[in-house]
């Protein structure tokens, strides 16, 4: 497969399901747990890089262990999380940062995609279904419990279990989206195509659609700028998610 | 009275959080198809009384429903705020996918005239393709309503139904409640701050401070002395008046 080809698939993948997950972060207003989540990764990937195995997975186990923790603590004390999302992975940023060898530090940081390769397409197409097919199948009780925890348990739904799933989705893509925009980046891609959605969606259906469909054009736009302006792929995708954001912020302006 | 079968019995029933009594040593019963409203001061524990009897907090005491019944329950605050992208139409098909049963829940909540075709497009339009958090206070009461009738409950627990509505949409709701009350025998449990409303619609108050200060028809056991107790002085009597 052509390196842009391969390029292009997996980070409109990684788009496409970063705005999925995205979208209901932004309603469960997990923003900041999102972007910062990222940072979690750079310990596990650091750790990867000195035992030489796969990056994904040292990063998936640190991002896995981060949300048990952010689960555990939301089910213990119903509190919004950000005293510890400020503290826990901010230092996990620090430690991160020591960990990682040098020549591999700015990669780590800001991605990749140059570098990607078959496996990891293979690794990316397998996540990407199991997100899809995970999410809509707990989409009822999400949306529900995002309304109101009390009305989803007073109707069975198991709320506890669906939050837990949920974070384990998020945990997987930001994992995978690593390679393309970076342990920095990366909060920014699960977070900026929902909020533009949001903008200018008034059903539920629509603005799933609108995350997903900015994520995956974000990607696209992001990898042919990387391509034409030799820039850095990472950075221009959230470059040009930030620019659709504005331009539904400005339709949404003009409504009002 | 239409029959005098208990559905629900609660004996020395205690929530406590952190050491932090809540409710304590609180007995009562309800009886079908009664319309029973919950009166007390902020921090009386009432919302917690709900949430203890739909199972979702921990509790000493006894709590028997008769089994087999379907309770729904709409919680307080339960504003979906402005932005919130989903539709009336999204939220309803949350619970149920049938149009039928949709559009009859509507019309049981008087957001739809029994049969109409013009109707049917008008409500379709501006009401089941509009955001939630575009509705007024009082529509989205009525959504919320209807939702709660969609799998046809035989007790409805409302905490709180007016929040955020003018007196006169309070009244309509409570009308509402009153009339599916009468119509399909609903048993209504609702938190309430008007002693006004309390008095013309429930069948029996239970006015709580913590503890149970009173229980029983509204008329026998709301007098002075009670909301002296309830609401901790003499100037709390009047705290139930509207002055806007």
């Amino acid at each position: 497969m052509n390196d842009l080809y391969l390029q292009l698939t997996v980070a409109i993948l990684i788009g496409i399901g970063a705005g999925y997950l995205g979208s209901f972060m932004v309603l469960r207003r997990m923003s900041l747990v999102g972007d910062a989540l990222s940072h979690v990764a750079l310990p596990g990937i650091a750790l990867a890089l000195i035992w030489n195995f796969n990056p994904f997975f040292g990063a998936f186990a640190a991002l896995f262990l981060a949300v048990l923790g952010i689960w555990a603590l939301e089910r213990k004390t119903e509190l919004p999380s950000e005293t510890l999302v400020g503290i826990f992975f901010t230092v996990s940023l620090a430690a991160g940062l020591l960990l990682t060898p040098e020549p591999e530090l700015l990669e780590v940081l800001f991605g990749d995609i140059s570098k990607i390769s078959g496996i990891d397409l293979l690794i990316t197409a397998a996540s990407f279904t199991a997100i899809i097919a995970i999410l809509t199948f707990i989409k009822r009780g999400l949306t529900i419990s995002t309304l109101s925890k009390d009305l989803a348990r007073s109707m069975n739904i198991p709320v506890d279990k669906i939050n837990l799933i949920f974070l384990v989705m998020v945990s997987l893509i930001v994992a995978l989206g690593l390679k393309v925009s970076g342990t920095l980046l990366m909060g920014s891609l699960v977070i900026i195509p929902a909020a533009a959605a949001k903008n200018i969606s008034v059903s539920i259906s629509k603005y799933i659609f609108f995350a997903a469909l900015f994520g995956g054009l974000s990607s696209i736009g992001g990898i042919f700028a990387g391509e034409f302006l030799s820039i850095p792929a990472g950075p221009a995708i959230v470059l040009v998610s930030g620019l659709i954001f504005l331009v539904t912020l400005a339709i949404r302006t003009q409504k009002v | 009275m239409k029959t005098k079968e208990i559905i629900l019995d609660v004996q020395n029933l205690s929530v406590s959080f952190d050491d932090n009594k809540i409710i304590g040593d609180l007995s009562f019963s309800v009886k079908k198809g009664e319309v029973i409203a919950i009166v007390g001061p902020n921090g009386a524990g009432k919302s917690v009384l709900f949430r203890a009897l739909t199972g979702l907090v921990p509790h000493l005491g006894k709590i028997d429903w008769r089994p087999g019944l379907k309770i729904n329950y709409i919680p307080q605050k339960f504003g979906v705020e402005k932005d919130f992208p989903i539709t009336v139409k999204e939220f309803l098909q949350l619970k149920s996918k049938d149009h039928g049963s949709i559009m009859s829940a509507l019309s049981a909540v008087g957001l739809k005239a029994k049969s109409s075709d013009y109707d049917e497009h008008h409500v379709e339009h501006h009401l089941l393709n509009q955001r939630m958090g575009w509705l007024s206070g009082g529509q989205l009461q009525r959504v919320l309503i209807a939702w709660a009738l969609l799998d046809n409950p035989d007790v409805l627990l409302f905490d709180e139904p007016t929040a955020g509505i003018d007196i006169g949409g309070e009244e309509t709701i409570y009308n509402l409640l009153k009339k599916l009350n009468d119509e399909i025998s609903l048993t209504v449990l609702v938190i309430s701050h008007d002693l006004n409303i309390v008095y013309k619609y429930a069948n029996n108050v239970l006015c709580l401070n913590k503890e149970k200060i009173c229980f029983g028809p509204p008329k026998d056991v709301l007098d002075r002395q009670a909301l002296i107790e309830l609401y901790g002085s003499e100037a709390g009597f009047y705290a139930h008046k509207h002055h806007n």
